[in-house]
């Protein structure tokens, strides 16, 4: 009966008319992008995260961060030894205490953090943002949809129309994806921006696609494991049910006057 | 221990009575776990196992978290971030901790509405009922810090707007709000004393379970229909209720596990669902988030104590006569913390003679309102606080304690309940047939 009760009290609140509780923001357009991650049996496109880390390299880690990923990590995008240990020293410099000087980067390293003009840190911005809020605010469409990070960040990144203002010295870009519609962080690519080893499509639209995927990489390396995780515990806790459905079924049955004993 | 008669524990070898004489520890873990309980229990009454569960796991995850978690305002967050990174399973353990919190309040919320429909308050389980509202307090407390611990955005904004609740106490506040914070502001004093009393409360819940355990042990279980179970003798006992071992452990245990495949796949797949995006953003006091909103759990009573604004009569004239004591911020906190001792208080503002909500034919209706009135409360309270929420917001915390002053006592003196049956033993063998293998055991 609480079930019942349960379910009625969701319908009400679906059913309450849709004009009476418009809320705020709600011109916010994040593409339901299809990542190759998502849902239980998604896995990580490989090939999308070493684009993905390329973009970073050569254009956000010029002024964003991503201090809490450790350089080692990058083996789980199908790199070796030798390749990270050359990518790090190639392009990142760190602060050495020890030495109390710069030098390049070994995988042991974090990326290094980027404060120089103020842009974010990156490492858990697919996880500090939500692309779905509702319907009415409830968060229920992300049970389908997931929670929207990287659809935010691919969003955002493919979401510029190009027009601009200037608003107390700052110039601000207009922006489909951003909350309120104006963000100060120009449009960071542009088609043919960067070459592909593969040779894969180069537009902003999927350069942000790629990048978006990396970054929910760096936000949650361990999404596979935790997934995996979730299988075996799912399946052995079924199977558990089952078994103590069985045993309470057998176990009651002489006191619910539906068996013999002898039966 | 008194209570239902039943068998008890008698040594047999020397060993046995070379303890039993000394320490009869056998005896009472014998007389807890036989415990002669009501036969007909329902599905509503597993929740107490899965409480149980999850005070344990709680304590379990959090133990190996505090491992490698430092509780320093400039360390805390980066030290979460090691753990989901970089230690052995750290990832999945964290998130079922930060999940096991959200299992843990559903439960309860179950648990309590159970009780609220089955008259599991009433006479003589009030104490009973007590402790359960000192323990849902208490992890209130400690869910609360124990969400100021990752450091992250609500993590510091929730804490800056729970503990300036206490500030408005008139006179006093502020020098309590100071006292509880370690200083001016939520700083490192601030996490350093919620890391430690996070640690800590767990332990005083689980001895206040064991007081509800004990306080239920000698009054016996309420049950669906709300009828005693007869005690005149150990035979006439027996004919009302089966042991808690094994008939309830395995029935529980049952019950539990389907619960956890569904846990287990949240944890699994979608550990995020229930938290905020903003708190994987480092605490950082200059920038306040455009919503601060607690989590699910706390929303019913957030939207209680918003709902009071002081354009509200009732806010006005209380400020009137108090000449301005009580403004509106802390009449909204009067509010939030009367909405909870109205529940505690149920034993004796409800006037009924009849114990369960099943032979109550009026009170069900209002009891199905209450429900939906809370989980309006819960979604109102993630709302901003504009129009047309607030006036709802109003509506629903209206009724809210409207259900425990007003209700509950009016609907025991006009309602005519229907009858219960006679004994449980009459109500199970209405759904069940009688058994004819009374006496034989289940092999």
């Amino acid at each position: 009966m609480f079930k019942k009760l349960a379910i009625g009290a969701a319908f009400a609140l679906a059913l309450t008319p849709a004009a009476s509780f418009a809320a705020g923001g709600g011109d916010q357009h994040i593409e339901d992008f299809a990542f190759s991650f998502e849902g239980p049996f998604g896995t990580w496109d490989q090939n999308q995260l070493q684009r993905g880390l390329q973009i970073y390299t050569e254009v956000c880690a010029a002024c964003h961060g991503l201090q809490y990923v450790p350089l080692r990590d990058l083996e789980a995008l199908g790199y070796n030894e030798e390749q990270v240990i050359t990518y790090a020293a190639d392009n990142f410099e760190v602060f050495d205490p020890e030495l109390d000087d710069f030098r390049p980067a070994i995988p042991t390293d974090h990326f290094p953090a980027n404060t120089a003009v103020g842009a974010p840190d990156l490492s858990l911005m697919a996880k500090a943002r939500a692309g779905f809020h509702g319907p009415y605010g409830l968060g229920i469409n992300q049970l389908v949809k997931g929670m929207g990070g990287a659809e935010y960040i691919a969003s955002l990144l493919d979401g510029y129309t190009g027009k601009e203002k200037e608003e107390a010295g700052t110039i601000l870009y207009e922006n489909t994806a951003f909350p309120g519609g104006w963000i100060s962080m120009g449009p960071p690519l542009a088609d043919e921006q960067v070459e592909f080893a593969d040779g894969h499509s180069n537009s902003v639209e999927h350069m942000s696609e790629d990048v978006a995927a990396f970054l929910m990489w760096a936000a949650e390396p361990k999404l596979m494991d935790r997934k995996n995780a979730g299988f075996v515990g799912v399946i052995f806790l079924s199977i558990l049910s089952v078994l103590l459905y069985l045993v309470n079924k057998r176990l009651w049955a002489p006191h619910k006057g539906k068996l013999r004993p002898e039966d | 221990m008194s209570g239902i008669p039943h068998d008890h524990y008698e040594p047999k070898s020397d060993g046995e009575k070379w303890l039993n004489s000394r320490l009869p520890i056998v005896g009472l873990l014998y007389d807890t776990l036989m415990i002669p309980t009501p036969k007909n229990l329902n599905w509503w009454w597993i929740w107490g196992i899965v409480l149980a569960f999850c005070l344990a796991l709680q304590i379990v995850t959090g133990i190996i978290l505090v491992m490698h978690y430092t509780p320093h305002v400039d360390l805390a967050f980066a030290s979460v971030e090691h753990i989901m990174r970089n230690v052995n399973g750290g990832y999945f353990i964290r998130y079922l901790h930060m999940n096991g919190a959200s299992l843990f309040f559903v439960a309860v919320y179950i648990h309590m509405f159970r009780g609220l429909y089955y008259g599991s308050y009433k006479a003589p389980r009030e104490i009973t009922w007590i402790i359960g509202m000192l323990i849902y307090l208490m992890m209130m407390g400690t869910a609360f810090m124990g969400y100021v611990l990752p450091w992250g955005q609500m993590s510091f904004w929730g804490a800056t707007v729970i503990t300036g609740l206490f500030g408005a106490i008139p006179f006093v506040g502020e020098a309590i709000q100071t006292w509880l914070l370690g200083g001016p502001a939520v700083d490192n004093a601030t996490l350093n004393r919620f890391f430690s009393l996070h640690y800590l409360l767990p332990f005083i819940i689980a001895a206040l379970v064991i007081v509800h355990i004990w306080a239920f042990h000698t009054t016996g279980n309420n049950n669906p229909t709300g009828v005693e179970v007869r005690r005149g003798s150990k035979a006439e006992a027996e004919k009302d209720t089966l042991p808690f071992w094994p008939y309830f452990v395995i029935k529980d245990l049952f019950a539990l596990a389907v619960i956890l495949v569904v846990f287990w796949a949240i944890v699994g797949f979608m550990p995020n669902y229930l938290g905020h995006p903003d708190n994987y953003i480092e605490a950082n006091p200059l920038v306040t988030p455009a919503h601060i909103v607690p989590e699910w759990y706390f929303l019913p009573f957030y939207a209680i104590l918003r709902a009071f604004t002081g354009e509200v009569w009732v806010v006005q004239f209380a400020s009137f006569i108090t000449g301005g004591i009580i403004d509106a911020k802390f009449f909204g906190v009067i509010a939030m913390f009367g909405a909870i001792l109205a529940m505690a208080l149920a034993p004796w503002l409800d006037t009924s003679s009849v114990r369960s909500g099943k032979y109550r034919p009026m009170f069900k209706w209002w009891f199905y309102l209450l429900i939906i009135d809370f989980f309006a409360l819960m979604w109102l309270g993630a709302m901003p606080a504009e129009e047309p929420y607030a006036t709802f917001s109003l509506i629903a915390s209206a009724y809210w304690f409207a259900y425990f002053f007003v209700i509950l006592p009016i609907l025991g003196v006009i309602e005519k309940p229907l009858t219960p049956p006679e004994t449980i033993e009459e109500d199970f063998n209405a759904h069940y047939g009688k058994a004819d293998a009374e006496a034989t055991p289940a092999e």
